[in-house]
């Protein structure tokens, strides 16, 4: 049994210098559609087919790489939509934002809003996929995870908590193919103009005191940094106090 | 106690200082304040109750300069102050937020998205809270909510994104807000926000870090740039984006929707949460964490109870330098900022370094033997008592818990 997996890439930026590089997030859906379908993944890039950054995917292990053209600045959604559509996925892997760009995390969303398929967010890892279905583990904040049984055909996308990307490998970058094809091309009207700026500092918050008087000014100056109105359980038998913490563990639903 | 009356040269000092931090609670009953409408308002029968002076003679004060100490007037905390009521009676129009409510309350990312509601809604509009399931919050109207609009129902249980689009689709119909506010986090708003913006065929704005004259800010990329644009109707905010409500109360008067919210055929399949090794889970972002410190006797039995509770291993200096915790277990300012929701501290009496690493949890509850200790000032729930017997003791808790648990669910 032979699943299609496709993974979207895109062109990433190094976080100090700016330089293009493979994409963190993207680099770990090419890692995790790998481990699942080898040799027969299919990873696509909407995009400047001339850009020497796509080569890392390719040294990863790929034999080519497709390329819809597209210029800077394009509305790839429907482009990428049609594809998919016509490349008959199963499984499709994206990075959840871009490094460039306006790198609003939408296009999963509106790609899997286009084609009618589910979503599942923060992909960690494939299980099993049988009659149809995928039953995967979605990463939740604080190391968490869920198990989701989902309906194929399926976009996912990962972010760090997915597989580390393999080391990126000179030689295959360079024998692998970037296969270049024309599409049509949709100008992005929002993005038309040089909306990007550098990103500005962002204000530290400072904690201001709201204090009407002087006395209250100095009361939050000098106060102690104490939550104070705690309940406090003296005198009691160690099972009296155990009952009462498992009771406030189970309700902050820490305990289950 | 003497009849023998006394003088308290300190509290007489403190009255007369007003710039002490015991002013306010040590002075006697309010008697002439500013009433609603900018009039005076004098407490005739306080001022002629007046005050026992030093000497225990009965005074009145008229000048309005209260000195001395009264017997019964010594209050300990000053009372609780009032905010002024900001009310919309007929709102001209909404803005909705959709907070996280992670562990069913509100947290200080979803008050920084009221507050930025609060400031887009100015005095016409409501501020309408969409929440969805069961929730533990209380303090609603001091948040900064107008109305409050709970969608409850077993369709929304659990893992459920395609039918909260769903319901906030009917909110979207019936209310027509100007504008939705949703927290662009890891923990359920930022993929809600981007489903619903998918589902409207609306372009959010992301990240949005300033909103200010129509335009905001938000950051894009890999966070090296800024893209500013004309505020759009779905706005996606980062942490911090606007000072969270203070100044007022608000009504937070609950509203209903008038219609069903439409049932959309789940493609995804719910089937619950993996137990995670606890160990594995990075200190930092650990949501249970179990430390102990000094008063720890037997650590054995420490990291029994730690396994049943499923809980993450912490550690205060101490019990590192002492060699029973490696040193990547360390909690405080030399070792890790924790951010639990909830932390136990067993034996740690909670020097300053180690409440600063704990500063971001949002329960703590702290076992100990000593009452007076720092820790149990910080603890919303602490019990006195010796570590080792009560660790047995929490062992046998969750074990019966887990038991009892099993036997109502079959």
């Amino acid at each position: 049994m032979s699943t299609k997996v496709i993974s979207l890439v895109s062109i990433g930026a190094h976080p100090s210098s700016g330089r293009a590089r493979r994409a963190e997030q993207d680099a770990r859906a090419v890692e995790l559609g790998l481990q699942l379908a080898g040799d027969n993944l299919q990873v696509v890039h909407a995009g400047d087919p001339r850009e020497e950054a796509l080569r890392a995917y390719l040294g990863m292990g790929l034999d080519h790489l497709d390329v819809l053209e597209q210029p800077a600045g394009a509305d790839v959604l429907g482009v990428l939509g049609d594809y998919l559509r016509d490349a008959g996925a199963q499984l499709v892997l994206t990075g959840s934002q871009a490094e460039t760009g306006e790198g609003s995390g939408m296009l999963p969303f509106l790609l899997a809003e286009k084609l009618g398929w589910p979503l599942v967010v923060g992909l960690a890892e494939v299980e099993s996929i049988e009659n149809g279905t995928a039953q995967v583990l979605q990463a939740l904040p604080r190391g968490q995870r869920r198990r989701l049984k989902v309906r194929l055909p399926l976009l996912a996308t990962v972010d760090n908590a997915a597989p580390k990307p393999r080391q990126s490998a000179f030689g295959p970058a360079r024998r692998g193919v970037l296969a270049a094809s024309t599409v049509e091309v949709l100008e992005d009207t929002v993005l038309a103009e040089d909306a990007l700026q550098p990103a500005r500092p962002r204000p530290k918050r400072l904690k201001v005191i709201k204090a009407k008087s002087g006395a209250d000014r100095m009361k939050a100056a000098t106060a102690k940094a104490s939550g104070g109105g705690g309940k406090v359980l003296k005198d009691v038998s160690p099972q009296e106090g155990a009952e009462a913490i498992i009771k406030l563990l189970v309700e902050e639903g820490v305990v289950r | 106690m003497s009849d023998i009356i006394r003088r308290d040269p300190r509290a007489e000092w403190i009255a007369r200082n007003r710039l002490h931090p015991l002013h306010a609670a040590m002075q006697t009953q309010q008697t002439s304040w500013m009433g609603p409408n900018g009039l005076m308002r004098k407490n005739p029968h306080a001022i002629a109750a007046g005050f026992i002076g030093p000497n225990g003679l009965k005074r009145i004060d008229r000048s309005g300069a209260q000195q001395g100490t009264g017997v019964g007037g010594r209050r300990t905390a000053a009372a609780e102050v009032q905010l002024p009521l900001h009310s919309v009676a007929t709102p001209a129009f909404y803005i909705a937020v959709v907070p996280d409510m992670v562990g069913g309350r509100l947290g200080s990312h979803d008050r920084d998205l009221l507050g930025l509601a609060h400031s887009l809604a100015g005095s016409d509009g409501a501020v309408l809270a969409v929440v969805f399931g069961e929730h533990k919050e209380s303090n609603f109207s001091t948040a900064g909510v107008d109305r409050l609009l709970v969608i409850e129902g077993e369709a929304f249980e659990g893992y459920a994104p395609e039918q909260l689009v769903q319901g906030l689709r009917a909110v979207d119909n019936q209310f027509a807000p100007r504008h939705w506010l949703l927290p662009d986090s890891r923990s359920g708003g930022g993929e809600l926000g981007r489903r619903f913006a998918a589902a409207l065929g609306e372009r959010p704005a992301t990240r949005v870090w300033q909103v200010k004259d129509g335009q905001c800010i938000g950051r894009a990329g890999a966070g090296q740039q800024d893209i500013q644009r004309a505020t759009p109707r779905l706005i996606l905010a980062a942490a911090e984006c606007a000072e969270p409500v203070s100044e007022t109360r608000h009504e937070a008067l609950p509203v209903d929707l008038s219609t069903g919210v439409a049932r959309s055929l789940s493609r995804i399949e719910d089937l619950g949460s993996v137990a995670v090794d606890p160990a594995a889970i990075a200190m930092a972002e650990a949501e249970f964490i179990v430390s102990g410190g000094n008063g720890v006797k037997d650590w054995d039995l420490y990291h029994q109870a730690t396994a049943a509770l499923g809980a993450t291993e912490g550690a205060s200096r101490v019990a590192v330098d002492d060699g029973f915790m490696p040193r990547n277990r360390q909690v405080g300012a030399t070792g890790t900022w924790v951010t639990a929701r909830v932390y136990v501290a067993v034996g740690i009496s909670g020097a300053i370094q180690h409440l600063q690493g704990i500063g971001a949890c949002d329960k703590v509850v702290a076992i100990n033997m000593d009452p007076g200790c720092d820790m149990i000032k910080r603890a919303d729930l602490s019990v006195v008592g010796d570590s080792s017997a009560i660790l047995q003791a929490l062992i046998e808790a969750v074990d019966n818990f887990r038991s009892g648990g099993q036997r109502d669910a079959a």
